[in-house]
């Protein structure tokens, strides 16, 4: 890995997101929309708002990220030019670190415009403290964006990419405790909500915003680290040098 | 003689469970312009990704510089230039190069002389996606000549461009080659046999022919390539 292709690969694809205004404009103004959107669904409930939208602002950055990735790695396979790169002296981690710092980035920006709003404009009233959701936000958007990038090598199209988001993506919400704690779930679902990343982002999301950030917390967090290097781990796999 | 800049002995390749190449065996000299011709479906791309070193091998051996395609160590001295534009089409010409050259470590200035050399000067600070066809694909050519690679694999670099463009591209790859570069060109068009040092024809995943034009016009008794290309294939 070199640094200067790190960082050279980071800027280049910030600068392919900042020049696409309405790209931008669309991953900095949705959260807080969103997040506006759920305030006046759950009308006069304070505490069931203030339980769901602490979570949420950390759980937007693998969203997003997730769907971004996919695509633009989908673009690099198609276009020819992640062939170009791995015929160049530039190491796959080179490639996962420089996008992961971008998204990363992308992800404070994000996290903070939805910060800014949940508890400046929306009253969002939580325990603990508000740079802990920050944090887990950004270990969620690399999350999103590893796994992104790992199942990008299995669409063909554009088409299939963006569908990856409601298989992929939409059964973890459903199943990571934010809509109905796990323990009121089927049994065989609270089962499967064991296996998957989201849920302990959302359990560490929940513990902090609820002010407890002892052992379990803890546990949550190393378990989304290691999903991190598992996926990236898993995403390396699929950047071949020689293909058929 | 000195060691050919890329030697290939007995190269099979395979491709959707088709052999495309078939025990094929070549030697590109050092320091010249070798086209690579053959009307599509010959085998041509397949060729260049196995000596770039990007594609999967059923046996046979590539040798470039000196070293097994595809070592690490020839990341940096071998530049491929595939027939679909392999840049970015949201960055501008200049970013695009701009990147690949901190990628490459390639000099800064490489990058405003590689933009100067495919005549895209006056488009340097346009997002590539808004140029034609033709322009799109100087881009990706640009971007091999950043860095001052010793062997250049260009698969149809001068398909659609206009008359003009192409003479000076041919002018810029022999000037390459004077310097010392060796450049392995493919095209279908038996035109620009003309202007290669030397001649591989293939044909049906087999080498035809390898000579320089001259030598082919010798041995076939005919003046047009085209025609000495029929010969040599109808004779094969």
């Amino acid at each position: 890995m070199t640094p200067r292709i790190t960082l050279a690969t980071t800027s280049r694809v910030l600068r392919q997101i900042v020049r696409d205004r309405r790209t931008l404009a669309l991953l900095l103004v949705v959260p807080p929309l969103l997040l506006t959107l759920f305030k006046y669904v759950f009308d006069g409930q304070e505490a069931t708002f203030d339980r769901v939208a602490g979570p949420l602002v950390g759980l937007f950055p693998f969203i997003t990220m997730f769907l971004v990735t996919s695509i633009a790695m989908l673009r690099e396979r198609t276009a020819g030019t992640l062939e170009r790169l791995m015929s160049m002296p530039l190491a796959k981690l080179d490639l996962l670190v420089g996008y992961g710092l971008a998204f990363a980035a992308l992800a404070a920006v994000q996290a903070s415009l939805t910060s800014a709003v949940a508890f400046g404009l929306l009253d969002l009233d939580t325990e603990g403290p508000v740079w802990v959701v920050f944090l887990i936000a950004i270990a969620n958007a690399v999350l999103g964006m590893a796994l992104g990038l790992f199942l990008s090598a299995f669409a063909q199209s554009e088409f299939q990419a963006v569908q990856f988001m409601p298989a992929f993506v939409l059964p973890q919400i459903l199943l990571c405790g934010l809509l109905v704690p796990r323990e009121d779930m089927a049994p065989l679902l609270e089962l499967a909500s064991y296996a998957l990343p989201l849920t302990y982002a959302y359990d560490a999301l929940a513990r902090a915003t609820a002010g407890d950030t002892g052992g379990r917390f803890a546990l949550d967090v190393a378990v989304v680290c290691g999903c991190v290097v598992l996926a990236l781990a898993l995403g390396a796999t699929t950047l071949r040098r020689r293909t058929p | 003689m000195a060691d050919p800049a890329v030697r290939v002995e007995g190269l099979r390749v395979r491709r959707d469970g088709n052999v495309v190449l078939r025990d094929l065996s070549i030697a590109v000299r050092e320091a010249t312009v070798t086209g690579l011709l053959g009307p599509s479906g010959s085998g041509k791309t397949t060729l260049m990704r196995a000596i770039v070193g990007v594609q999967i091998v059923e046996a046979g051996e590539v040798v470039v510089l000196g070293r097994p395609a595809g070592s690490p160590e020839l990341r940096r001295s071998v530049a491929y230039v595939t027939q679909a534009p392999s840049v970015y089409l949201d960055l501008t010409v200049r970013e695009n190069l701009v990147y690949f050259a901190r990628v490459l470590d390639a000099p800064h200035d490489s990058v405003e002389e590689a933009i100067r050399t495919v005549g895209l000067g006056e488009h340097a600070a346009q997002v590539v996606r808004t140029l034609s066809g033709g322009e799109q694909s100087r881009v990706s050519l640009a971007t091999a000549l950043l860095g001052d690679p010793e062997l250049l694999v260009l698969d149809e670099p001068t398909v659609g461009l206009d008359p003009v463009l192409r003479r000076d591209l041919w002018n810029t790859f022999h000037e390459l080659a004077e310097r010392g570069a060796t450049l392995l060109v493919s095209s279908h068009v038996m035109d620009e046999a003309e202007r290669c040092d030397e001649l591989v024809l293939l044909r049906e995943g087999a080498v035809v022919a390898a000579a320089t034009p001259q030598e082919l016009r010798e041995r076939t008794g005919r003046d047009d390539l085209e025609q000495a290309f029929l010969v040599l294939a109808e004779g094969a």
